[in-house]
């Protein structure tokens, strides 16, 4: 086993062992945090598909979180208050019908925004996926059917047949059996053809097509696969906060998703385990010292994109290998 | 009454226009020539504002306001450029992106920690109070209308500067060929912080007028950076020419549509519906324009040559 | 006489008021060297890039194995068979030699939508491709990311490549550029055995090479052809020694 295999079983365990750790010192308050970890984990693994592996810089991803998100709660008021959603369709208090459902509305946003997005690079690219997340973010805030501004509460946390989602932990082993379900699904696409295509995309575009093989459509897909996945990401936090609001979609929660996996290791399996586990300790140890901890996860992003690339896993395992 | 609106909504849009051509000239002149992108320059915007508001405050002068909101957005322009920026020029946008989010957590948190989190408030200087009547029957304030002045003069004096000046050549030089202008002898670090701070200026100024419109608070500074985001896509970044009509362009767009798309559902489906949807259709215009621009021209509308 | 494999018949590019390719008809038949020179700036790239697909094509009309590319876009030229290597040499770098080539395997089969199966124990990709590096004598290098390759090896590879796609005429851009002295001299033994599985198009600076190797040659000066013909008709020809060879007529 590599360095960054051994790391990563280690860093998977971490995670798993944290909220049974934290019940038996008797902080259940922790057990949410590790869920947090799980979760966030879990949406930067679909930012990670696009911006790792395909090289494509979505500041944008907000919008598929946020979407996933109103999927959850705008299923579980309908079924809560018993009224149809659409065309006697009825709503949902059921999680499997639920991801089902975030994960085709955000995939579909994923298509339009990429659609459009795909057909530039660079910082156009960045903008353009910046500027659509926005155009989500002010249409729920405008939208006054679900809360506008105010968000969206859910009364309670949606079902998951034969298991109890009220109690912390099995929640957490729900988010945490998709975040492994979501890494197990990457690691077979990164050493699959379709990933063979996608990172070569990354290194270099004119290449590929000049072997014959179009960016556009490897990357458009790639780009749906992601978003479906911070899609469902979305959902779970919905659950998690029992609330959805439009700061879901806000440009800033894009911006912390990139931050995740920078943090962790861009372009690594883990890298967005690894940085959500960083970046939620470090909101809650600094957040504990100073209000103003904001402040020094800035100082320390900086330092970090300016001395330390690889992020923690770069720092333990060294360079990646490819084969 | 109904042509009196339209045209005081015109003309807000106008206003708007050119407070996002303020933000854009920078952020695509800094491209253009340095080749970053650059999240932080809402940042410039919010420190414009606050020094503005905050030396207004203290001294009871306005224009002492606005000049403090120049020369501090352009040394903060400066001072990053100096610190931050200029390690970022070879690098790859990804790490642009994330070096500028950090900045923005930076000056964000920095500001509430010096001013605290309530809003400050800047008053219109009265010399510009009060409103103009123009054909039509249309009372429009005058602080507004001086807004755009300022706004279109700025246009004129940038568009000067480049095309005149031997700054200007510089700066086209850069952004044509960054070697060649340092074979001319050009101190290229020096013109990096001049162009950067320049670009800073504009922001702060932005700030610091429409300071006086809206209330002065953190991350005031973000919505506007967007939308000059998509002003430069639009438009094409590194183009001049590109930002002020594509800036023109949202303000107008953004402004008509949210007064003309309720009325207009509203003729459709009733007035108890429109508005809300009316609304959030509004909010969305701007972005499906860029998306229509973009899909006939995927480089905006003046894209430079490659 | 059979049609050949990759007919250009007026093709005409202009940037602006330049005219960077005016009104060339070139072709290229089974088995033979067709070699594209002229001295600096006389097009000869905006031309490889015409016919390979990566500039807009102007006017004038591109017909490969009969049939009319001119609309047709880079990824797909390649996939109908028309193999092209670079002047800067342009590879995967953090991919291996051998991932490389098998991306190239992996095109030709035309199925890049595969999510599951690995590619490094797929020997539908990985023989044909260890096969190509070992015909252009890369196979030890394998491993080796493209990154840390030579420049000859570079170029090794780009043939590997383009092997590998199953081209049906190959389009090399200056494939001696930088190759020491040994290194040009096993690449034109390479490419004499190469021309009998398709025909070359090639753009060379290394007159050496061009006349060890060309079955014909065709002489681009500000982007027209003043001369086409075989290689001792060129060498000969007044008009060419003026424009090109730089001496008195």
């Amino acid at each position: 086993m590599t360095r960054e295999t051994i790391f990563n079983v280690v860093l998977a365990l971490f995670l798993l062992a944290l909220p049974f750790a934290a019940m038996a010192m008797g902080e259940p308050f922790y057990v949410s945090l590790a869920t947090r970890m799980a979760i966030l984990a879990l949406a930067a693994v679909g930012l990670n598909l696009a911006l790792g592996f395909g090289g494509l810089v979505s500041f944008g991803h907000a919008a598929f979180f946020g979407i996933g998100g109103y999927a959850a709660g705008i299923l579980a008021s309908h079924a809560f208050n018993a009224e149809p959603l659409l065309f006697a369709i009825p709503g949902s208090d059921q999680m499997p019908v639920i991801w089902i459902v975030a994960a085709l509305a955000a995939g579909f946003a994923a298509f339009l925004i990429g659609a459009v997005s795909l057909r530039t690079s660079g910082v156009y690219f960045i903008m353009i996926t910046l500027a659509f997340a926005q155009m989500f973010y002010y249409f729920a805030i405008s939208w006054p059917a679900y809360g506008g501004e105010d968000g969206l509460s859910i009364t309670m946390r949606n079902g998951f047949p034969g298991l109890n989602t009220a109690v912390p932990v099995t929640f957490f082993l729900i988010c945490y059996a998709l975040l492994m379900a979501a890494l197990l699904l990457l690691w077979r696409i990164r050493d699959s053809r379709f990933g063979a295509a996608l990172q070569a995309a990354r290194q270099n575009e004119v290449r590929v097509a000049a072997i014959g093989i179009a960016p556009y459509r490897i990357r458009l897909f790639a780009f749906v696969l992601s978003g479906m996945i911070t899609g469902v990401a979305g959902a779970l936090f919905a659950d998690l906060n029992r609330f959805v609001s439009p700061s879901m979609m806000s440009w800033h929660m894009s911006g912390e998703l990139i931050v995740l996996i920078i943090l962790g290791g861009a372009g690594r399996l883990f890298g967005p385990v690894a940085g959500a586990i960083l970046f939620v300790l470090l909101e809650f140890l600094l957040g504990g010292i100073t209000e103003r901890w904001q402040l020094f996860l800035g100082l320390i992003l900086l330092g970090v994109v300016l001395f330390a690339r690889g992020g923690l896993i770069g720092l333990v395992a060294g360079k990646p290998r490819h084969g | 009454m109904q042509t009196a609106l339209l045209i005081e909504q015109l003309l807000n849009g106008i206003q708007f226009g050119v407070m996002l051509f303020l933000m854009a000239a920078g952020l695509t002149l800094i491209f253009g020539v340095m080749g970053l992108i650059n999240l932080a320059h809402g940042s410039l915007y919010m420190v414009g504002a606050f020094a503005c508001a905050w030396v207004a405050a203290a001294t009871g002068s306005f224009w002492l306001g606005l000049l403090a909101s120049l020369v501090a957005a352009a040394a903060a322009g400066a001072i990053v450029e100096m610190t931050v920026i200029r390690r970022l020029y070879g690098r790859d946008h990804l790490d642009q992106v994330l070096a500028t989010f950090a900045l923005i957590l930076i000056f964000s948190e920095a500001t509430r920690w010096v001013f605290g989190s309530f809003p400050l408030y800047l008053n219109i200087p009265p010399l510009l109070g009060g409103a103009v009547a123009l054909p039509g029957g249309v009372h429009y304030p005058l602080y507004r209308l001086a807004i755009i002045g300022v706004g279109l003069a700025v246009a004129l004096g940038l568009y000067l500067l480049i095309s005149r000046t031997r700054l200007g050549m510089r700066i086209r030089a850069g952004e044509s060929d960054r070697e060649m202008i340092g074979a001319l002898g050009v101190d290229i670090r020096t013109l990096y912080t001049i162009v950067f701070a320049l670009g800073a200026a504009l922001a702060g100024l932005a700030g610091a007028m429409v300071g006086a419109l809206q209330s002065v608070q953190v991350g005031m500074g973000e919505p506007v950076l967007i939308l000059a985001f998509v002003v430069i896509v639009i438009g094409g970044i590194g183009s001049i020419k590109g930002a002020f009509v594509g800036a023109l362009l949202v303000g107008i767009t953004d402004t008509m549509g949210r007064l003309l798309l309720p009325q207009m559902l509203a003729a459709i489906i009733g007035p108890a519906q429109a508005a809300g949807i009316g609304a959030a259709l509004a909010s969305m215009l701007i972005y499906i324009v860029m998306a229509l621009i973009l899909a006939v021209r995927p480089k905006g509308l003046f894209a430079a040559q490659a | 006489m059979a049609e050949p494999i990759l007919d250009i018949r007026n093709l005409t590019k202009s940037f602006g008021a330049l005219k960077a390719t005016d009104d060339v008809s070139i072709d290229l038949r089974d088995g033979e060297i067709h070699a594209l020179i002229g001295p600096n700036g006389a097009g000869k790239t905006t031309l490889m890039h015409q016919i390979s697909g990566s500039l807009k094509p102007g006017s004038g009309q591109i017909r490969f194995l009969g049939e009319d590319i001119g609309h047709l876009g880079v990824a797909e030229r390649a996939r109908r068979g028309l193999g092209r290597t670079f002047q800067i040499s342009s590879l995967t770098p953090e991919f291996s030699a051998l991932r490389n080539v098998m991306l190239a395997v992996q095109a030709r089969q035309g199925s890049s939508f595969r999510f599951f199966r690995e590619v490094m124990s797929d020997t539908s990709l990985t023989e044909p491709a260890m096969a190509a590096l070992e015909r252009v004598g890369l196979a030890d290098r394998a491993r080796i990311p493209a990154a840390e390759l030579s420049h000859g090896e570079r170029r090794q590879l780009e043939i590997a490549i383009a092997l590998a796609l199953g081209s049906r005429a190959f389009l090399l851009d200056e494939p001696m550029a930088g190759m020491g002295q040994e290194g040009s001299r096993a690449l034109t033994s390479f490419l004499d055995r190469l021309r009998g599985e398709a025909p070359i198009l090639l753009v060379e600076h290394d007159m050496d090479a061009v006349f060890a190797l060309a079955d014909r040659v065709s002489v681009l000066v500000y982007g027209r052809v003043i001369a086409s013909g075989r290689v001792e008709e060129i060498r000969n020809d007044p008009a060419v020694r003026t424009a090109y060879l730089g001496e008195p007529a």
